[in-house]
């Protein structure tokens, strides 16, 4: 396996999976806790249209997906906020909005998109040195936000209105973490696509919060499971000859299964002895 | 002493979508008041505690705490949220729990500092449950739980405590002694508390309300039996636990048949 390494793509591939696991850790822990997984689904898809614009602008399309998913956070963020009792159907609609006006920028962009699918179901081996820096600066801006607001975030998602009781700006604290979770789906496009981002932000939260109730023990954990899921994914990816980020995904879920029959398991253990 | 007005509400009226939930209501809370705010479920108990905090707006009329606007002085409240409120699942332990009572706005991107960290270790103290400051709150009870948030509500420094329905999932023998450390924090700050169980709070507290759409309120501690019917549209029939004194006034006398179910 080591051998691997000499190439510079698996190099790129495997830095770039490993840095993706920070945000995946840190920003999927709120996501799972707070219970918007359906929310950030939203979000991801999403930024298919910004994906699509920047093939129409000829520009980077990741960088159009950063701002696309950002404005579709901020929309979304509000839509629920004023309209809570049907949240779901707010979140529905945007999601295939974003994704429907991504499908006419690629339409109404002359020629072809050679590079659309890697962008839908990720395409790890594809990472170009300009993408890995892009990950470690929107890791770096995460990491540097959720640790000045840990305390805002932690309220926010375990009891809002108290804490807009205490005087915190609650709306403005919530569209934050909507925007780091913006940036972490772009983070993440690229090594498993829109469409299975989701899996990457919820399924190693999920795991850990079975094992830590400890908010930053979890974040940790996600982060270690992430990786993990990564290597294995790719490597298995390779050995096979299979597409990379939906071996990823697989490997997750896979231990995501093993992990529920463990803890079932486990809780039948507890409550016979 | 002048004893000062700290809450009032004046000709509220508040109403969800088409649904009316308060009309007419006034009511004046003055410091040091232990108040029981009691009432049929669904009948603008918590929409009440809710106007007090700025939660929600009134359609009509005005609220005000010292003087000023919810949303300006609601940092004197210590807030007591109703336990179902909580999700018991969430990754969060006593002391992160109780650290919550120390957010402020200026306190943003800032840690908590030695004084918040004492001041939470003094409410734990308070509300008797120090030991457990390192416990999950997935693994209280209801009892340790109902004490977490009041310790919570504590360490903001609060000069009103409220409550909503504090004693809902916990049962009698800790119910008693949880109004036992009302009645202790009842010297150092107002109380107002909500509850659907009349015979309980109306033991502990100096003066009871009675809400259903509005309020029934004489600023003292007496239900009179027709607000009762009243809010309740049939008669009802008090009995007083624990008989410290007398809530109602007593019933005529009916010869010595009684039926006790």
């Amino acid at each position: 396996m080591i051998e691997l390494l000499q190439y510079d793509f698996m190099k790129y591939a495997l830095i770039a999976g490993l840095f993706a696991s920070i945000a995946c850790g840190i920003i999927g822990t709120y996501i799972v806790s707070k219970r918007i997984v359906f929310l950030s689904g939203g979000i991801s898809h999403a930024a298919f249209g910004g994906i699509g614009l920047g093939y129409f602008l000829g520009i980077s399309p990741l960088l159009g997906a950063v701002g696309f998913s950002i404005v579709f956070a901020l929309l979304l963020g509000t839509a629920s906020m004023k309209m809570k009792q049907r949240e779901d159907t707010t979140i529905g609609v945007m999601w295939s909005f974003g994704m429907a006006l991504g499908i006419l920028f690629v339409y109404l962009t002359p020629g072809y998109a050679p590079d659309l699918m890697s962008y839908l179901f990720g395409s790890i081996l594809t990472v170009s040195a300009f993408e890995i820096l892009l990950i470690l600066g929107l890791d770096a801006i995460i990491i540097v936000v959720v640790a000045s607001l840990y305390k805002e975030f932690f309220a926010i998602c375990f009891d809002e209105e108290f804490a807009k009781v205490r005087g915190v700006p609650v709306e403005k604290i919530y569209l934050v973490l909507l925007c780091l979770i913006a940036l972490s789906v772009v983070i993440l496009i690229r090594i498993v696509g829109v469409i299975l981002v989701i899996a990457m932000l919820s399924i190693p939260a999920a795991i850990s919060g079975k094992y830590t109730h400890n908010l930053k023990n979890i974040m940790f954990l996600s982060c270690f499971l992430g990786a993990v899921f990564m290597v294995l994914g790719l490597g298995l990816s390779y050995a096979f000859d299979l597409p990379s980020g939906a071996t990823i995904i697989l490997v997750a879920v896979a231990g995501f299964l093993i992990s529920n029959i463990d803890t079932t398991y486990y809780k039948k253990l507890k409550i016979k002895s | 002493m002048v004893n000062k007005k700290i809450v009032v509400l004046e000709d509220v009226m508040v109403e969800y979508g088409d649904a009316l939930v308060l009309k007419d209501a006034n009511l004046s809370v003055y410091e040091h008041d232990f108040l029981g705010i009691i009432g049929p479920n669904g009948g603008g108990k918590t929409t009440i505690l809710k106007l007090m905090l700025g939660l929600i707006k009134p359609t009509k009329g005005k609220v005000l705490l010292y003087g000023e606007t919810p949303e300006k002085k609601r940092n004197l409240i210590g807030y007591v949220p109703q336990y179902s409120h909580f999700d018991k699942d969430f990754p969060a332990s006593v002391w992160d729990t109780v650290m919550m009572g120390r957010l402020a706005p200026k306190k943003c991107f800032k840690n908590f500092d030695e004084n918040d960290k004492k001041i939470v270790c003094d409410a734990l103290k308070t509300v008797d449950i120090l030991d457990l400051r390192d416990r999950q709150i997935s693994c209280l009870s209801g009892g340790q739980m109902q004490r977490v948030l009041v310790a919570r509500a504590l360490a903001s420094e609060p000069k009103i405590l409220l409550l909503d329905e504090p004693t809902a999932s916990i049962d009698g023998r800790i119910e008693s002694s949880f109004y036992e450390l009302l009645a202790k924090l009842k010297k150092k700050m107002a109380i107002i508390l909500v509850s659907h169980n009349i015979g309980a709070i109306s033991i502990y507290v100096d003066k009871i309300a009675c809400v259903n759409q509005t309020i029934y309120y004489h600023d003292d501690k007496e239900i009179r039996s027709e607000d009762i019917a009243e809010i309740y549209k049939c008669p009802v029939e008090l009995i007083a636990h624990g008989v410290a004194h007398r809530v109602l006034k007593a019933h005529e006398p009916k010869g010595k048949k009684r039926n006790k179910i």
